[in-house]
């Protein structure tokens, strides 16, 4: 490290620099004027730098011809990439697309059919998670890999845990490397706080931190910013480059285009398991790459008549609801809605909006407040009332609340019904009626698969959302309430349920949307309530709606 | 100093509460010369093989392994350990042979519940119907051990007043390593390595893969030497406690033990409270048969320490949290 001095002036790297291997010649001026304030850079010597050698050095990582299948899926097919040092590289591609499985495999947590991965020419097999780590893999997983129980500090030295005399936990040390890399990397995080009550904003910078608590050359990211807020996404963004700028190379999961063209240098598109395209960032655009993912045209925005509301036919006010852990998580909520409006709740997950949907579904008691939908009172309603009353809803955890996964298809869709006419008659289940409602349904909602008896649970994530959005449209609801309607979906079955929300909208129905995911509120919405620690901070028209206000507004900042 | 003072605010409520049994045990001591002695020799004796049984539990659940076997890993032991005792003429020997049942006995459950994925419920289960089967099967009567185990005083804490009396004089070297391995597991679980990952093992197994360690490994590893845990209650049981091998001879204990584990909260140190806590209960009955006050059938009054169970069960439930992944195997992604 000392064979560089810090008085050597960075900003004279570029012209000697050899020519970027990429052609990003512009791009690495940029890249080299960000490195020039980073004192991680410094840090470094020149070869892991980049400085007197071209920002992006030699491929680090090289993934030859790799195959993977699951049974009879192919998970992956063919798939070759590489990624140079000090490149933030981006996979993307829908659900099911393989990318987590590519990931997984360079990690060691799942072992190839067929291929070659090598890391620093290393072309030896990694053998588990273990063996990555000795490589100076890093990753950061979609489900954070943290301890609820345990504080931050020991979740941070799991596995390569200081201690005095090889066997004594030595959490001073701990706690002491976590202040260090917290200041360094500019995370702040409090190292005894226990991990079960960190917002999920913080648990990932506790996640990140944790990979890089060890050398990292290769640092990977499954779907990092699924859970985090604009303001949150645009820290983490700024922390990937400053890490690539100092030599670490990222491999970078999303579904989000805005962030794979703010911060990746190149991008792989997958799609059924394979590479379909290989693109430099500069060289692209939103629609090219959704285009690419999902092999056609995809309406990234959805046309929609103007609203033309009616009667109000929900209203909420001063609600208060508790959490699973008996603490406030509703706090004075007020909206209301009307027939013939989407009404978006846009808020940082953990804000109340499960409470809220819990409630209003009757699946949760109401500590106080106030919640009618026309004649009948809503705090006092079970599920059963509720969806007789003429609510659908469409629950966030759709394994749990929205489906029975060892049920068919045909039943799942006759959930709430199925004691009905012409379900049931006299107590008799009428099996020809329940198929017929579901081979009707399945066409019409386009839900693929083998049959209307196949169970549910074998279905993928789009095609499951599709069963559970079918059966709570059906039957016309006055009342569509919809929370995180997309999580975990395709661009394709996204595109065909924001589709039927608009049209469930002008059949005249009112529509409560909740969703963590900002683009879906803004291009749905009619009007948009930002919620906030559990009460509506700011309700607004769609139409003068401003994303970083939005998001500043959800950030607690008001 | 500091740490000393922020770890007793900490555990404010523990440090009360074991002040005040304290108080009222030793002024029950002075106050009934003519029992309490008896009493609390007789809680303590009771209590030895479940603080083992519990620990057997704790270390088990702690790693995400439900031991339903213990009282199978009991009985095998004490079986063992007695006839190894009884054929070789050497109580070392058996001792040997009892400890090293259970630690095979812990084997099983580990390559069954643990490799095998086999349902851990099921798996313990038919470890106990091994052990009934095999123990009655090969039963000899007319055995008798070839001697006694021998008892150990600690010197110095011996002459403390009741606790001395009762936990470091009169009784055999076992008792004296049940205390050992409480406090010690306690103190492995909660300030080492081993424990740190153990207990990201037992938790949240996804993340201590991720992190290099080897799940199923220390899963394996833990409950099979917790299986010597078990072991050694067993040995107690048929060579110390008593000196003969009776059918079903643990009689419950490592069901009541796992009660112990729940009503500790998955701590040593609680679960070993809560066994002294049931030896008392039991030396009470037995007190309230030999005095012969009152008129409660024996039978009766032999449930006692089970209706306690109930009872603290019942107010204990759900103030306790079960370590996360408990008897959940864990699967690898693409296994």
């Amino acid at each position: 490290m000392s064979d560089r001095t810090p008085q050597t002036p960075p900003e004279s790297a570029p012209s000697e620099g050899t020519p970027h291997p990429e052609g990003h010649a512009d791009a690495s001026a940029d890249h080299l004027a960000a490195v020039a304030t980073t004192d991680a850079a410094l840090e470094l010597p020149p070869e892991q730098s980049g400085f007197g050698k071209g920002v992006i050095g030699e491929v680090l990582l090289d993934i030859q011809g790799l195959s993977k299948s699951f049974g009879s899926v192919h998970a992956n097919r063919d798939v070759t990439l590489n990624v140079r040092r000090g490149e933030i590289v981006a996979l993307l591609g829908e659900n099911g697309a393989g990318k987590s499985t590519l990931v997984n495999q360079i990690f060691g947590l799942i072992t190839p059919d067929t291929g070659t991965v090598s890391v620093k020419g290393d072309t030896t097999p990694i053998r588990d998670p273990r063996d990555a780590i000795r490589r100076g893999i890093g990753m950061v997983h979609q489900h954070f890999q943290l301890v609820p129980v345990m504080t931050v500090a020991e979740n941070m030295m799991l596995g390569h845990e200081s201690t005095r005399g090889g066997v004594v936990l030595d959490l001073p040390a701990a706690r002491q490397m976590v202040r260090e890399l917290s200041e360094k990397h500019g995370l702040a995080v409090d190292p005894d706080a226990e991990v079960d009550d960190l917002p999920v904003g913080t648990q990932q910078r506790v996640e990140i931190l944790k990979a890089l608590s060890r050398r990292v050359d290769l640092l990977i990211l499954d779907e990092p910013t699924a859970v985090l807020t604009p303001q949150e996404t645009d820290e983490l963004l700024g922390v990937m480059q400053e890490l690539a700028n100092s030599g670490t190379s990222i491999v970078f999961i999303t579904h989000k285009l805005r962030e794979v063209l703010a911060v990746a240098d190149r991008v792989y598109v997958l799609r059924q398991g394979a590479v379909v395209g290989e693109v430099a960032a500069k060289d692209t655009d939103a629609t090219g790459l959704a285009t690419m993912m999902v092999g056609r045209e995809v309406v990234l925005s959805i046309d929609k008549e103007a609203a033309s509301p009616a009667d109000t036919v929900l209203e909420i006010e001063d609600l208060h609801v508790r959490d699973d852990r008996g603490l406030s998580a509703v706090n004075g909520f007020t909206l209301s809605v009307r027939a013939g409006e989407i009404v978006g709740v846009a808020g940082v997950e953990g804000n109340g909006q499960r409470e809220l949907v819990e409630a209003l579904a009757g699946m949760r008691k109401v500590t106080s407040g106030r919640m009618t939908l026309g004649e009948l009172d809503l705090t006092t309603a079970n599920p059963y009332t509720t969806h007789h009353a003429g609510v659908g809803h469409v629950p966030e955890d759709r394994e749990k609340h929205g489906l029975v996964g060892s049920y068919s298809i045909a039943d799942n869709l006759v959930l709430n019904e199925y004691d009905q006419e012409p379900y049931a008659k006299s107590g008799v289940r009428q099996f020809t009626a329940v198929r017929e409602n579901a081979e009707q349904l399945r066409e019409e909602f386009d839900i693929r698969s083998s049959g209307v008896f196949q169970t549910a649970g074998s279905l993928s994530g789009g095609n499951k959302q599709k069963v559970v959005v079918a059966r709570e449209m059906a039957f016309e609801p006055k009342l569509l309430m919809a929370a995180q309607p997309t999580r975990g979906v395709d661009v394709g079955s996204i595109e065909f349920i924001h589709r039927r929300i608009v049209e469930a909208r002008d059949a005249g129905a009112a529509v409560l949307l909740v969703s963590a995911e900002l683009d879906e509120i803004l291009s749905l919405s009619d009007r948009i309530a930002v919620v906030h620690g559990g009460r509506v901070v700011a309700e607004m028209d769609a139409a003068d709606a401003d994303r970083t206000e939005i998001g500043r507004l959800m950030a607690g900042d008001h | 100093m500091q740490t000393v003072i922020a770890w007793a605010t900490r555990n404010r409520t523990t440090l009360v509460l074991l002040g005040a049994v304290l108080v009222v045990a030793y002024v029950f001591y002075y106050a009934r010369q003519d029992i309490a002695p008896s009493m609390f020799g007789a809680a303590w004796d009771y209590a030895i093989p479940l603080v083992l049984a519990a620990l057997v539990g704790v270390i088990g659940e702690r790693s995400g392994v439900v031991n339903i076997g213990i009282e199978g890993q009991m009985l095998l032991a004490a079986f063992a350990g007695f006839f190894a005792a009884a054929l070789s003429g050497s109580m070392l020997v058996g001792i040997l042979a009892g400890v090293g049942t259970g630690l095979l006995a812990g084997g099983f459950l580990a390559v069954t519940a643990v490799r095998w994925r086999m349902d851990q419920i099921i798996a313990g289960v038919v470890l106990n119907i091994i052990a009934t089967g095999l123990t009655s099967f090969y039963l000899q009567s007319g055995q008798i051990l070839p001697g006694v185990i021998p008892n150990l005083r600690v010197p110095v804490l011996a002459e403390i007043p009741l606790i001395g009396e009762t936990f470091f004089s009169g009784r055999s070297w076992v008792a004296t390593v049940a205390i050992i391995l409480a406090v010690g597991v306690h103190l492995a679980l909660f300030h080492t390595r081993w424990g740190l990952r153990t207990r990201a093992v037992g938790e949240y197994p996804s993340a201590a893969d991720t992190a290099g360690i080897d799940v199923e490994r220390l899963r394996m590893v833990n409950v099979t030497l917790a299986g010597s845990l078990a072991g050694l209650a067993g040995v107690y049981l048929s060579m110390d406690a008593s000196s003969s091998f009776e059918r079903g001879m643990t009689a419950g204990r490592g069901f009541l033990a796992l009660a112990i584990m729940i009503m500790g909260a998955w701590r040593p140190l609680r679960a070993f409270a809560m066994a002294l806590f049931f030896g008392f209960v039991n030396a009470v009955g037995s007190q309230l048969q030999q005095t012969g006050g009152v008129t409660i059938p024996p039978q009766l009054l032999g449930t006692l320490p089970y209706v306690a169970t109930l009872v603290v069960l019942a107010v204990a439930a759900g103030r306790v949290r079960p370590p996360g992944a408990v008897g959940q195997p864990y699967v690898k992604k693409d296994q």
